[in-house]
């Protein structure tokens, strides 16, 4: 009780070692009241409607049909889904190009914008466009762009000499090609991120650095980047969860396809619960899914840890 | 059993042409279906107000440019709101399996919904609307829609929870110019598309025989449509499945013939907007699709070959010669208090002026005999008349194009990816076996309860 008391603020604090029995109580009480609200939404919006996909996930239930217990049916049946096991492995395959490539292209473009040049204020507006740009529009101008024979890509690459590419039409590029337009959409978010980084680094470290005698490449590689670290990670934790849910520039440009060549967590599961309206299924799919991120965003919460002792170290 | 629903428009090639050539002076004469307003009371719901939701179409944007005459009328007040096609229909089920839905009336894709709207029994049945002279107009004429339409609007037990709007027949489009260009006639057998497309194929100059859809799911009616040519439905009206015998396999093996073939790359990914593009732009010689998009294949401003498409029926295939057949029709929620309102909307919708104003946008194939038979709208018609020609030849051998059954959704999916890996060439036969495991057990279940 003490311990709570201690958390909600100073005035609480100076008070504790007169607080005793029923005044205790009381002033709990009327805490309380200003945290039922936020706990009814809680309730109402997190909580009850967790219970409810559990809930859901144990039953077999279709529209238009009775529910019936199943009780893990739905989760064993997903170990021997050969589609689902895919779509996993897509969403992580998805999840790391469109993880990594933003990010090193981000930084990059990051320490560029951070040197000082004519025009970079002008320059650095036109490069966070796309970031501002609706994902369906973006995507919808993307599919145009990837058509075979009559979109923009092909006609530069052929341009230049070089072979057209099937892009989105082609099992084996499907994934890197939808990564292209992950990374166009959003690298700047991350410029913007480490940007923000490189602007509050002290300057002390590379005026000492220079005295003796560093070169360019070593001031990054020792300093600049080790500082910007706990800013790269933000990036990539955000990057992560927005790779991990993304869904609408995938199901606008293959809807999945070819075959379930792109077909991801998020796309499996829209058509389970939306197309087929499995409802037990698609609930026990969500449950896993949730898990799998919990899973992923400890190990990345754990490397985020990792990262600030190092610099603090 | 062999499902054959013919439509009897009333209308032969000759007599569509001669009513074209007359359209101008005809028109002159007043031939625009007008509503009486005798003895009918269309102002009974006076003060209510109704919601509908609409599939985005053509024809959804006609219905909500014209409601205002809808309410001048009859004095009722609609919230309509048009809604992506799959979002539409999530919105329907979602909403119906709630109980308490948020509109009134709706549209229904019969061959996706048809058996699942049955099952839950989510539409009001219409007969004893149609058979009350108090609550339908004696102009309504329920017996100008084409038997076809009639016969899709009603459900297995008698019930009609539809009135018809739209019937899309599938047809070949066909750039007459490369053709012509190479002395090729328009295919008289499906073995012939064959043979037409590889004649017709010029990869070099990108130009490519046939295009059809080979994004799984938007792939299987390209296969179902061209198995009704064997006299093969997917699923039979008891229920079996007809998706592994060798009409099955033939039918599948010209579908990876062409799509391997003679067309573009990365067909495989092609939906039917890609394939729009691609022959639209002059890079196919054939592409076989709803009968829907004459509009933009016409407009000079979209298209590189207007004027210059031909409109193909299908061709017979070993068989049998049918066009497969989609449709929607409008329907009164079996949950709303404002059922009356809600079926003067539905009347109103899909009554003769308003199927002669879908012709004449061009807004889709309606399913009213008179208004093929309507001066002003064939007048007005903003496509060729060889389009109506293959619109009324095609209804005389139409036939549902995808099986009606529950989960028809799986059924797109599961055979869609087999015929895609077709394409990147697996067996056909093992394809289709495969599939066919997959979904008899998902068919079987959705039959139970």
């Amino acid at each position: 009780m003490a311990i709570e008391a201690q958390s909600v603020g100073g005035e609480i604090s100076e008070t504790k070692p007169t607080v005793v029995g029923g005044r205790a109580y009381a002033r709990r009480g009327r805490y309380m009241r200003f945290v039922v609200p936020a706990l009814i939404v809680i309730l109402a919006v997190i909580v009850f409607p967790w219970f409810f996909t559990i809930w859901m996930s144990v039953h077999d239930w279709q529209i238009t049909q009775t529910q019936t217990f199943t009780g893990l049916d739905n989760y064993l049946s997903l170990l021997s889904d050969q589609r689902f096991l895919e779509s996993i492995v897509h969403t992580l395959y998805f999840t790391v190009l469109a993880v990594i490539l933003p990010v090193i292209f981000g930084v990059f473009s990051a320490v560029i914008f951070h040197q000082r040049f004519p025009w970079r204020g002008v320059l650095r507006a036109v490069f966070i466009m796309p970031m501002m740009a609706t994902p369906v529009a973006v995507a919808l101008v993307w599919t145009m762009m990837f058509h075979p024979q009559l979109g923009v890509l092909n006609y530069l690459l052929t341009s230049i000499g070089l072979p057209e590419q099937l892009w989105v039409y082609d099992q084996a590029t499907v994934i890197p090609s939808l990564v292209m337009v992950e990374v166009w959409h959003w690298t700047p978010l991350v410029m913007l991120i480490v940007l923000g980084g490189l602007a509050a680094l002290p300057t002390e470290p590379y005026e000492s650095a220079l005295i003796d005698g560093a070169s360019q490449w070593q001031m990054f590689w020792h300093i600049t980047l080790p500082l910007v670290m706990p800013f790269i990670m933000v990036a990539i934790i955000i990057r992560t969860i927005d790779a991990l849910k993304a869904f609408d520039t995938i199901f606008v440009i293959t809807q999945g396809g070819p075959g379930t060549a792109s077909e991801t967590i998020n796309i499996y599961l829209y058509l389970q619960a939306f197309s087929f309206y499995n409802i037990g299924h698609a609930s026990a799919v969500v449950v896993v899914f949730f898990v799998l991120i919990v899973i992923l965003s400890l190990l990345l919460l754990y490397v985020r840890q990792r990262t600030l002792w190092a610099v603090s170290r | 059993m062999k499902r054959i629903i013919e439509l009897d428009l009333g209308l032969s090639r000759r007599a569509a042409l001669q009513t074209g050539a007359g359209a101008a002076a005809m028109a002159a004469l007043g031939a625009w279906p007008t509503r009486a307003q005798g003895n009918f009371d269309w102002q009974r719901f006076k003060g209510e107000s109704i919601e509908v939701i609409l599939s985005k179409s053509p024809r959804s944007d006609l219905l909500q440019r014209h409601q205002a005459e809808f309410e001048e009328m009859t004095g009722i007040t609609v919230g309509a709101e048009q809604i992506p096609e799959q979002q539409h229909r999530q919105k329907q089920v979602i909403e119906f399996t709630s109980g308490n839905p948020t509109f009134d009336v709706t549209s229904v894709s019969w061959h996706v919904q048809k058996r699942l709207f049955a099952k839950g029994q989510w539409l009001e049945d219409l007969r004893t609307y149609l058979e009350d002279p108090e609550m339908t107009s004696p102009d309504y004429d329920a017996a100008d829609f084409s038997n076809a339409a009639m016969v899709y609007a009603t459900q297995a037990d008698g019930r009609i929870d539809t009135l018809p709007q739209v019937i899309d027949y599938w047809v070949i489009y066909w750039n007459k110019a490369l053709f012509d260009a190479k002395g090729v006639p328009y295919p008289g057998t499906l073995d012939g598309v064959l043979e037409a497309a590889k004649a017709l194929n010029d990869p070099d100059n990108n130009i490519y025989g046939f295009v059809a859809r080979g994004l799984k799911n938007a792939n299987t009616p390209v296969w179902t449509s061209f198995l009704l040519g064997w006299d093969v439905d997917s699923v039979d009206a008891e229920g079996n499945l007809n998706t592994t015998g060798p009409e099955a396999v033939a039918a599948a093996k010209l579908y990876q013939a062409l799509n391997q073939n003679y067309a573009p790359p990365g067909v495989v990914g092609f939906n039917w907007n890609e394939c729009q593009t691609t022959f639209s732009q002059g890079n196919a010689a054939m592409w076989f699709d709803g009968i829907g998009f004459a509009p933009p294949l016409e407009d000079p401003e979209q298209s590189k070959i207007a004027g210059n498409v031909g409109y193909g029926v299908v061709p017979p295939g070993p068989n049998a010669q049918h066009s497969g057949m989609f449709g929607s029709g409008m329907g009164v929620s079996a949950f709303s208090e404002k059922k009356g309102a809600a079926y003067y909307y539905c009347q109103w919708a899909t009554d003769k002026m308003n199927q002669a104003r879908i012709l004449e946008d061009g807004a889709g194939s309606p399913c009213r005999n008179s208004a093929y038979e309507n001066q002003q709208a064939l007048a007005n018609l903003k496509v060729p008349m060889q389009w109506v020609d293959a619109l009324v030849e095609s209804g005389k051998i139409g036939r549902p194009g995808l099986p009606v059954v529950i989960p028809v959704t799986e059924f797109r999916d599961i055979f869609g990816i087999g015929l895609t890996n077709m394409i990147g060439g697996a067996d056909p036969a093992e394809e289709l076996e495969k599939a066919t495991e997959q979904f008899r057990p998902i068919l079987e279940k959705s039959e139970q309860l």
